[in-house]
């Protein structure tokens, strides 16, 4: 078994593996870990309440594994943050968090200032449109952190197919990650490629961690954190949990260009800045995901981009058409 | 709670005390809700229920051999002493499992299909045992919670049915939740008779003869003839006509047409006299006509209940009167008849405010809750401490 191959089965969870929360709850404790929760909202009054309703209830009223439910708004025109407080979430503006730096507007920024205005050791960050809400999308990522000290960084991945065969079937991300994301990672950070769904936008991260790394404020930020903590702390440090399924209003290919476009850039400024933009000449393998049963596994598909030079060059095409 | 009157006095500030349940109630309700249960398939929603009973230390919960999904939340009196408290709430929804069920939550209501026929119910019945938990309430007797199946339509009541066929506990009184309208009092079952009337025109039917060989031709025969029938104003009788469907295109001649009906009447023999004479009705056109026509009866309840100054009905509108509700009597058809043929005194009560039953957007208040959770404790304590009896 390859490295790679033995990191998925060490670190890749199905999030039912943690179902008892009692004990989830013991071993937290014990530790002395605060964990906070952060929603990041732009106009999400339809999700929101619920998702608050939910995590309440189930991880801080009946099994007291969230110390803190914050919602962090980019500026909802909506009734949004109205709903969050009436639920019990506290609120804030991004923009009213460290002022003096100035506003900047995107996803990124409220992530970034969660650092400093929650008081967790774990931040979990979990999007505020997911309609199928459940405790899972929280403890799934959560306990890797509170059980393996030596993990960092919890990402969360959805995969459920509707019936299991015992056959081989693909697996993976969505759009941007099987045409933009993956091909660069095999390129360039072929150990990344490990990551089933590296865009997903729930993930929990110790503090000491989210310290250290720069917060691109739009769609680059799960991409750049993949390369940043990868380059400081090594795939040790990252695990990734199977959270099912995920519900939530498909985005239109004009948006997926946007996202991508925005995640070539950040990519581009952090390969320049490591000094390994030659290196994808060496690279031929693309590392996409296949799954049998619960097991998942890379494909190695190896893709050479092979070249014929201009016609001009040939001799005989030279001699035919008497181009001497 | 030494006595009612102090208990009621107590009501409006155990109404305050309740708003911090909350998220506990309206995650359940949500959890709930978002799992369908068509009628017949209700084994995912009563699975969940019964983990919350196992989490509430439930211990004796089960799903009996009808689907039902039961928990016992055991009294604190010499067993021999015991008797039992019924609460029951379906859990079936007329919704099929491809519909959405996703719920929305607003700051003031939630909105999703089955979210007041009854999540709101289920929900109540799941977080009670957490309330009484917190609130230190601790009831004499043992409380029976029942998430019914196969309630609605086709189920007939057969869950409920079964359960209390089979159950050994001797109950004392019992309430069924529904989730809207708040106010609500049925005391009382009325009579009725649910059918269906199918006509269909026969295979050999001759194709040529033009226009008039059509099932809903005969299917309007029979409605023209059952509108026709003579209804007795006292006692109270009425005939829905509830559903009706048939044909399959704009230009080939209906073979099928079906009827939904149902008779209710607060007289058992009227509603036999009305089944009898539909019958007939039936037998007529089919052989005017040469159609196959048929009537087929899938349930019938016979009317009864407990007096309006019975002391359950006396408690539940006392509590009602204390938060300020107006208690709206209605009659039903639904778990309540269950509980009258097998002589138990029982009521039907209604926890919110709702509206646009039976549609996917179907829509419930979350303030009203508390007062609608508060009337159905006080009741519970009541018949608890004997002043229902």
């Amino acid at each position: 078994m390859s490295n790679l191959q033995s990191w998925i089965k060490n670190n890749t969870y199905h999030h039912s593996k943690f179902w008892d929360l009692k004990k989830l709850v013991e071993v937290k404790e014990k530790k002395n870990l605060k964990i906070s929760l952060c929603l990041p909202t732009l106009n999400e009054e339809k999700t929101v309440g619920k998702e608050i309703i939910i995590f309440r209830s189930e991880l801080m009223e009946r099994y007291p594994l969230i110390d803190e439910i914050a919602v962090i708004d980019s500026g909802s025109t909506d009734r949004t943050l109205e709903v969050a407080k009436n639920f019990g979430a506290d609120t804030y503006l991004a923009s009213d968090i460290l002022p003096d730096l100035g506003p900047k507007r995107g996803k990124g920024e409220n992530l970034w200032k969660a650092i400093y205005q929650l008081e967790g050791d774990v931040i979990v960050y979990v999007d505020a449109d997911i309609s199928n809400i459940h405790p899972r999308f929280v403890y799934g990522l959560v306990a890797p952190l509170i059980y393996r000290d030596e993990v960092k960084y919890v990402k969360g991945f959805y995969d459920r197919p509707l019936a299991l065969s015992g056959n081989v079937r693909p697996s993976g991300g969505g759009r941007v990650t099987e045409i933009l994301v993956r091909p660069l990672f095999s390129l360039f950070f072929p150990d990344l490629t490990a990551m089933i769904q590296p865009l997903s936008g729930e993930y929990a991260v110790r503090r000491e961690v989210l310290e250290q790394i720069a917060f691109p404020i739009g769609y680059g930020v799960e991409t750049s954190h993949l390369i940043d903590v990868y380059s400081k702390f090594g795939l040790e440090a990252f695990a990734q949990t199977d959270l099912d399924k995920r519900i939530h209003e498909n985005k239109d290919t004009q948006d997926l260009g946007k996202m991508a476009f925005g995640i070539l850039q950040t990519f581009i400024k952090r390969a320049k800045s490591l000094g390994i933009m030659d290196k994808a000449e060496h690279t031929t393998i693309l590392r996409q995901f296949q799954a049998k049963r619960d097991q998942y596994e890379q494909k190695l598909i190896e893709i050479i981009e092979d070249e014929r030079p201009p016609m001009m060059e040939i001799e005989a095409y030279r001699k035919k058409y008497h181009k001497e | 709670m030494k006595d009612l009157s102090s208990l009621n006095k107590s009501l409006p500030d155990l109404v305050e005390k309740l708003k911090k349940y909350r998220e506990v109630l309206l995650a359940n309700l949500v959890m709930v809700g978002e799992i369908p249960a068509p009628t017949f398939n209700e084994e995912r929603r009563i699975e969940f229920i019964l983990n919350r009973f196992a989490e509430a230390g439930l211990t004796e919960s089960m799903i009996d051999e009808g689907g039902n999904g039961v928990g016992l939340l055991s009294g604190s009196a010499p067993k021999s002493e015991r008797k039992a408290i019924l609460l029951s709430a379906h859990a079936d929804t007329i919704f099929s499992a491809n519909t959405d069920h996703t719920m929305q939550v607003s700051s003031d209501t939630i909105t999703g299909p089955g979210v007041a026929d009854n999540a709101m119910g289920l929900a109540a019945m799941v977080t009670l045992p957490y309330i009484f938990e917190d609130l230190g309430i601790e009831l004499k007797n043992d409380l029976v919670l029942l998430a019914n199946v196969k309630s609605l339509g086709k189920g007939n009541l057969e869950g409920i049915h079964f359960f209390l066929d089979n159950s050994t506990l001797d109950f004392s009184s019992a309430i069924c939740l529904e989730g809207i309208q708040l106010g609500r009092l049925s005391y009382s079952s009325i009579g009725m008779l649910r059918g269906e009337i199918t006509c269909s025109v026969p295979e050999s039917y001759d194709w040529s003869r033009f226009g008039d060989a059509s099932a809903i031709l005969t299917l309007n025969e029979v409605i023209n003839k059952i509108n026709d029938m003579k209804l007795p104003r006292r006692p109270r009788t009425s005939i829905v006509m509830g559903s009706i469907s048939g044909g399959t295109s704009f230009n080939t001649i209906a073979r099928d047409a079906t009827l939904g009906f149902e008779v209710r009447s607060e007289s058992q023999e009227v509603v036999e006299r009305a089944g009898e004479t539909i019958q007939d009705i039936v037998m007529e056109v089919s052989s005017k006509t040469g159609d196959h026509v048929e009537l087929n009866v899938l349930s019938r309840r016979s009317p009864g209940g407990i007096p309006y100054a019975a002391p359950l009905t006396k408690c539940a509108r006392k509590m009602m009167d204390n938060l300020g509700l107006e208690p709206r009597l209605s009659p039903s058809v639904s778990e309540l008849s269950a509980l009258i043929e097998k002589n138990i005194p029982a009521l039907t009560l209604g926890i919110t405010v709702g509206e646009r039953t039976f549609k996917t957007n179907e829509t419930i208040q979350i303030e009203p809750i508390y007062k609608g959770l508060a009337q159905i404790i006080g009741t519970l304590i009541s018949a608890d401490g004997g002043y229902c009896e």
